[in-house]
């Protein structure tokens, strides 16, 4: 493309590994695993509310959890069946750390909760269709969980010129939005229009690397008639399916440090996130279940399932012919950004985009050594950035300086680290250095309140005392005045706090 | 822990590219390969054998220094030490005495590397500044260059002989040795001579492109340091940025200066196919530490070097400049590095957002 649109600088080709999944359509005839472990929490934000209680039966699509505070979403049963019990389980992090989960016990019945979709969501106004959107539970699918409602409303304060659809998969590995694109492009260009009508966008891009022949034909044949939705190609580099750097590719422009891509009026959302909107405006349906990606050398037969959420992990191994040989590594997302996972005893959720059982050949096994200054790292970051400095600061807890080198606006795709041939660990520093960062504004508001608070106090205590002694000034005024019967009375009354003075 | 997998806590990625320093090493040495071998052939048994044991003194040395500082011994299979020794031996005389290349291969990782802290943290480029100290402290061996004899022809030594002009010092042959041409110019112009008139008569173009003078063994072919060159940049194993504004820049400068005084300045042929340039451009100037590591800094080292390296050929003390041009821009890689930053995406040089209209609707 001219005047570098379609591109970005840096990034990096990885491995596609693509082939192996991307070959097989998706599996919908998944059986319903014994028991579905719901967390409260699937999206950025806090944990949903529970609204059932344990024993009671519920139906597919019923609403389970509503969302409460201000970032959060709601959880709908993916089957019918009993709700066993609201307990903690093991989340799909790498801390492996326990999280409140809702435990349903399907009733093999499927029974369907009844399902109000409107009646043309094109005569809705976009206010409400966004808070079908909300209702519906849907977060960012691409791995992004935010609530998908919440940018939508935020979409809508600004003029967005540009609609992206993210069809740019550059992960390794994870096929599920080819597969989707494929297979249901109409699904995702009606989504695409909603989409554009719910924020009034100018114009709907939906962007595919060029390495999915067959999804952008799919999206081109879909999109021919309908009008006003562009199917553009991008080219296959990671990570192209990072907004900003989508956002540069497709539109030429760079979102301002510190900006939204709502600020320069662009909007991005993933075609998984789409397709799950357009199923909850024209068929009701809610968030209950999502296409992922099971792959990896130690997979028996990597294809992509559609799930419910909920389903144990292990689950989907077995019904993708199993595992063969303890994987080195377990991941949920691409082996770009993905996050280590505990043990297979952990559930499908909302933003699982794959699920790798990696084996010993597959992953970065070396031993770090010391930086040669070779600069493949500055060569490979998209965002321009130094990973070497930033490196060497935060191991040295110069955070300032990391944050000077770029830490600010470091994107933690993991570009500079897929190329370093020292192996150093970049993203685990950045990591680091970011969460001490983090750590020091939490721990400098928290004293910027405390001494606010003292301040005010003091600020109190003088006003107090001051007025104490105004007080006294009056009453020793007061006696040489003629005064009436009671002044012995308010004689006594030297020791009473300032607050019963203002009262006499 | 479950026994399902075998859970290590690791940031992404979890994939690589399969790159790793001993690979990128091995990929430099096989670049030098060529020019080596072409060295080998010149100059015969002794190139040899002082190649030899320049590189493996600097393997050595570095296995002791590792062992002195508690790190891995095992690290010296990245092959670092392997290559500061091989570039060093083709920066020597190539029948140099064996002290010569042991002393230089001690001073080149000790003194150069492992007294910074070792692998990725010395300032100067080791075995240019092994070279350098060589220079300094052993003139006479260093400026004694011997004829091109190739292993075949009647002159050359075999390998006993060899052995005892390495290890025993004995003495040459008369005839055997003479200068460089950069030695000889530089000879003829502090004696008045015409600088002009002696490289038309006595310089060659081919035999100074294609490798049949003297030199320092990695000298001889400027054609097979450039293939090797090419190779690097070929395989990414360095870019184009030092390489091009280097020998860009004496390009440039000796065009200039020709055209101004042709009598007193050697032309941009004579300068590019000289002593190490070609070598030194893309070998020694692009070694990973010791050059700025983004593109805009790379070029301003570059042109750094190339213009040091003709002020140095011009009016320096030293016929040949290119280690000690490569060394000064040493010093500046950090400064350099500092100055010269790529611009991050949403933000200006100066490292401000960028300016933007606000796409915010306004509120009626």
């Amino acid at each position: 493309m001219l005047f570098g649109l379609g591109n970005f600088r840096g990034g990096v080709h990885p491995d596609g590994q693509k082939e192996a999944s991307a070959r097989h359509p998706i599996l919908t005839s998944l059986p319903l695993p014994e028991k579905l472990y719901l967390p409260l929490c699937q999206h950025s934000g806090d944990d949903a509310r529970p609204l059932v209680q344990p024993g009671e039966r519920v139906l597919k699509g019923q609403r389970i959890a509503a969302a409460s505070g201000r970032l959060s979403a709601n959880i709908h049963a993916p089957t019918s069946g009993i709700i066993t019990a609201v307990d903690t389980i093991t989340m799909p992090h790498p801390s492996g750390l326990p999280a409140n989960a809702m435990i349903l016990e399907p009733d093999g019945l499927e029974q369907w909760t009844v399902l109000n979709p409107p009646a043309d969501p094109y005569q809705t106004p976009p206010e409400e269709l966004a808070g079908l959107v909300e209702e519906a539970g849907i977060v960012g699918m691409g791995g992004a969980i935010f609530p998908a409602a919440i940018k939508l409303r935020q979409g809508r304060r600004f003029e967005i010129k540009t609609l992206i659809v993210n069809g740019s998969e550059c992960e390794p590995y994870l096929t599920t939005d080819d597969r989707l694109m494929r297979e249901r492009a109409e699904e995702i260009v009606e989504g695409t229009r909603l989409v554009r009508y719910i924020i009034e966008a100018y114009r709907a891009v939906i962007a595919v690397e060029d390495n999915k022949p067959e999804a952008i034909a799919a999206l081109q044949k879909a999109a021919e008639g309908v009008g006003s939705i562009e199917v553009v190609v991008v080219p296959a580099r990671y990570p192209m399916g990072s907004a900003k750097q989508l956002i540069h590719a497709v539109t030429g422009y760079e979102v301002p440090a510190g900006k939204r891509s709502n600020d320069i009026g662009v909007l991005v959302h993933n075609v998984a996130t789409v397709y799950a909107i357009q199923q909850a405006l024209i068929y009701g349906r809610p968030l209950i279940s999502r296409v992922t990606t099971v792959a990896g050398g130690c997979v028996g037969l990597p294809q992509n399932v559609e799930a419910l959420l909920g389903t144990p992990i292990r689950h989907l191994f077995e019904h993708s012919k199993g595992l063969h040989g303890t994987p080195s590594r377990l991941l949920m997302g691409g082996p770009m950004m993905g996050q280590i996972l505990p043990s297979l005893d952990v559930p499908l959720i909302k933003g699982s985009s794959g699920i790798l059982a990696l084996n010993r050949a597959e992953v970065n096994t070396h031993v770090p050594s010391p930086c040669i200054r070779c600069g493949r790292c500055v060569d490979a970051c998209p965002m321009g950035l130094l990973p070497l400095d930033m490196a060497r600061s935060s191991k040295l807890d110069d955070f300032d300086r990391a944050q000077e080198a770029g830490l600010r606006d470091c994107i933690l795709c993991g570009s500079c680290a897929y190329v370093c041939p020292s192996h150093i660990p970049l993203v685990q520093y950045f990591e680091y250095a970011k969460g001490e960062l983090a750590e020091r504004r939490n721990s400098q508001q928290k004293l910027s309140y405390t001494q606010e608070l003292m301040s005010a106090r003091k600020e109190r205590l003088a006003a107090e005392a001051e007025a104490k002694k105004a007080a006294k000034k009056a009453k020793k005024a007061r006696p040489k005045k003629p005064v009436a019967a009671d002044s012995s009375a308010v004689t006594d009354n030297t020791d009473a706090p300032a607050g019963t003075e203002e009262k006499v | 822990m479950s026994a399902d997998v075998n859970h290590s806590p690791s940031a992404s990625p979890h994939a690589h590219d399969r790159s790793s320093i001993d690979r990128l090493m091995l990929r430099v040495c096989l670049a030098l390969t060529p020019v080596t071998l072409w060295g080998f052939y010149c100059f015969g048994w002794p190139a040899i054998i002082l190649f030899a044991v320049t590189t493996l003194a600097a393997i050595v040395t570095e296995m002791g220094c590792l062992y002195l500082m508690g790190q891995p011994i095992s690290r010296v299979k990245d092959n670092s030490a392997m290559l500061t020794g091989w570039m060093l031996a083709l920066t020597l005389p190539p029948w140099a005495p064996w002290w010569i290349g042991v002393g230089g291969a001690f001073f080149a990782i000790a003194i150069g590397k492992q007294i910074y802290g070792g692998i990725g943290q010395n300032l100067f480029n080791p075995a240019l500044l092994a070279r350098i100290a060589l220079l300094i402290s052993f003139p006479v061996q260093l400026t004694t260059w011997v004829n091109v004899t190739p292993l075949n022809s009647p002159a050359a030594p075999d390998f006993i002989t060899s052995v005892g002009i390495i290890f025993a010092g004995a003495p040459l042959a008369d005839g055997m040795t003479g200068a460089t041409w950069l030695g000889a110019g530089k000879a003829a112009a502090a004696g008045g001579a015409h600088l002009g008139e002696m490289i038309r008569q006595d310089f060659s173009l081919h035999d100074a492109f294609f490798g049949l003078t003297r030199g320092s063994m990695g000298e001889t072919s400027e054609l097979l340091a450039l293939l090797g060159g090419l190779y690097l940049l070929i395989r990414r194993v360095i870019s184009w940025h030092i390489p091009v504004a280097l020998l860009g820049t004496l390009a440039l400068l000796a065009l200039v200066s020709e055209h101004v005084n042709p009598d007193s300045y050697a032309g941009p042929l004579f300068h590019l196919t000289s002593g190490g340039v070609m070598i030194g451009a893309f070998f020694y100037a692009t070694e990973y530490v010791t050059s700025p590591s983004t593109p805009a800094g790379k070029i301003i080292f570059g042109i750094g070097c190339g213009a040091l390296l003709f002020a140095i050929r011009s009016w320096g003390g030293f016929p040949e400049a290119v280690a000690f041009a490569i060394l000064l821009m040493n010093t500046f890689t950090p400064l350099i590095d500092r100055a010269f930053k790529p611009r991050a995406y949403g933000r200006t040089r100066a490292g401000n957002a960028i300016k933007h209209v606000s796409a915010a609707r306004k509120v009626v």
